[in-house]
């Protein structure tokens, strides 16, 4: 599809969405674009959210991936408060809740994902937060202050990052994390313990192996979790951070396979429909460095797809296979993650955790399929090289601090 | 307010006036100019926002953190004038800057 004039409907204006259509301007697309999204405001970085923005160093401006006269100047016909809730393949349209019917020649779904509820008993009293946009950052700030008790459900990325920003803004804050470490399901042991520790020497308590059983309250506000042992943590505000659900159900409705989100080939495009592109988080892609497909939730991950998207749709070359990756910013550390530890068989330290300057290598037999890096740029950038090349590496050097990344990977 | 001139690869100028306070490479994102990927939005963990300074703004535009160096290290194309953009603030001094940003940001 090169069509200079073709009609670009994108369905969602988070990180994936909005950059999807200014990338498709960057590369010289001359048809007219239409941008959905269901927030108030234009596009938006959501990383700040839960860390420079909760502590007030950042603000609307700053957080806007474009100016708001970017779109209007761009001919791009930005329509926030709009959702779409019937995709019709055949006539090539989509229905919006703004009463118009859009004639679409491709469709960009990039609808995102959306936060977990936990089903149990008071999870609709005031006081229960999640962290996925800005009026939920908006509702959090509010809650969190010097002498306000901050009960965090969940102990994943998330949940730390507002841990810390909690801590940082003067607030006690309590995680309950229900598995028997914090990111049981992204980390290793070693990762967990690291900062679990690091976490409470700033002052953050956990409850593990902890299972929320209720929320309980006063006057409608929450003032408590209820614990399955039946002890009740006291709490001025909780968010929720139990993981994202991708909103695929537009999608589906339309007979699109899904699989846990709609399911694309490397240019994006939906496998069951040519005119059809699904991007970020409600997309489910190939990822041909671990010969498998999943689906993501990052942001470099977002803008890989969008890059691959506008791409396909001003026929350009496809981009260069990436290395996913994601970071994470808590107290003074910064933690870079690249890959994902698929079918590893040996997970190796480098470096010391008490110098919280350190990495983890996961390996499958001599090949690097992902490295967590704290406070370790070095490994970060060149682990991200290693598992995009697939080249052996040597496991001694690797392990040894004392050779230099570039030695190792030479 | 300062002028920065963005180059492409290919030689292409971008003159855009950037607001003080306001990051070089937030200059370039802002007004969609090609070239400056800043996957990480500035929070010096990508890589992907490294230029070249002209070198007559060298002395100008600061020094490099221990972060910022050791991320650099890492960039394709790296020279003495590399710097990532995100962690040049903008100021009334920087009026006149320029900055080329390299073929590619993996």
């Amino acid at each position: 599809m090169t069509d200079a004039s073709a009609h670009v409907v994108i369905v969602g204006a988070g990180h994936a969405g909005g950059t999807a259509a200014a990338l498709l301007r960057q590369y010289g697309h001359e048809g007219p674009i239409t941008l959905v999204g269901d927030e108030p405001i234009a596009p938006y970085q959501r990383p700040p959210l839960s860390k420079a923005w909760l502590k007030g160093e950042a603000d609307a401006d700053s957080l806007a991936l474009k100016p708001t006269e970017f779109y209007a100047e761009n001919h791009i016909d930005f329509r926030p408060n709009v959702t779409a809730y019937k995709l019709d393949r055949g006539a090539k349209t989509v229905a919006l809740s703004d009463g118009t019917n859009v004639a679409y020649d491709a469709l960009i779904l990039a609808t995102g994902a959306r936060a977990i509820a936990l089903p149990i008993e008071g999870a609709d009293l005031e006081g229960i937060l999640f962290l996925r946009t800005a009026a939920h950052a908006e509702a959090l700030k509010a809650q969190v202050g010097p002498g306000k008790k901050l009960a965090v459900v969940g102990g994943g990325y998330i949940g730390l990052e507002v841990a810390a920003s909690g801590r940082a803004l003067g607030a006690e804050v309590v995680v309950l994390e229900r598995e028997p470490r914090i990111l049981a399901r992204v980390a290793c042991g070693a990762l967990s313990a690291f900062f679990q520790g690091y976490h409470e020497k700033h002052g953050v308590r956990f409850e593990l192996g902890a299972t929320a059983a209720a929320f309980v309250g006063e006057n409608g506000h929450v003032t408590g979790v209820k614990l399955a042992d039946g002890r009740v943590i006291d709490c001025d505000a909780v968010v929720v951070g139990v993981g994202a659900h991708p909103n695929d159900e537009l999608a589906k409705d339309a007979g699109l396979d899904c699989a846990r989100g709609v399911v694309v080939d490397l240019d994006a495009r939906s496998v069951t429909d040519p005119s059809v592109f699904a991007i970020g988080d409600v997309a489910h892609r190939p990822m041909p460095i671990y010969d498998r497909m999943f689906r993501m939730e990052s942001v470099p991950n977002a803008l890989e797809q969008a890059k691959q998207v506008a791409s396909a749709i001003t026929g350009r070359p496809r981009p260069a296979g990436e290395c996913p990756w994601q970071w994470s910013d808590q107290f003074d550390l910064k933690l870079q993650i690249a890959g994902y530890a698929f079918d590893v068989d040996e997970i190796l330290l480098r470096g010391d955790p008490a110098s919280a300057k350190f990495a983890v290598f996961h390996l499958k037999g001599d090949q690097v399929q992902s490295v967590e890096a704290i406070n370790s740029p070095p490994e970060f950038m060149m682990g991200k090289q290693l598992i995009l090349s697939r080249k052996p590496v040597n496991k001694a050097k690797l392990a040894d601090p004392s050779v230099s990344m570039k030695e190792v990977a030479a | 307010m300062a002028k920065i001139t963005y180059i492409e690869h290919d030689g292409t100028e971008h003159a855009i006036d950037v607001k003080t306070g306001l990051t070089v490479m937030e200059g370039a994102v802002k007004n969609n100019i090609p070239g400056i990927d800043a996957d990480c939005g500035g929070a010096c963990a990508c890589a992907t926002c490294h230029v070249y300074v002209d070198e007559a703004w060298l002395s100008k535009t600061g020094t490099k953190s221990a972060m910022e160096e050791s991320m650099l290290d890492f960039a394709e194309g790296v020279q003495d004038n590399s710097r990532l953009s995100c962690q040049i603030k903008v100021t009334d001094d920087l009026d006149g800057l320029k900055v080329t940003m390299p073929e590619s940001q993996h």
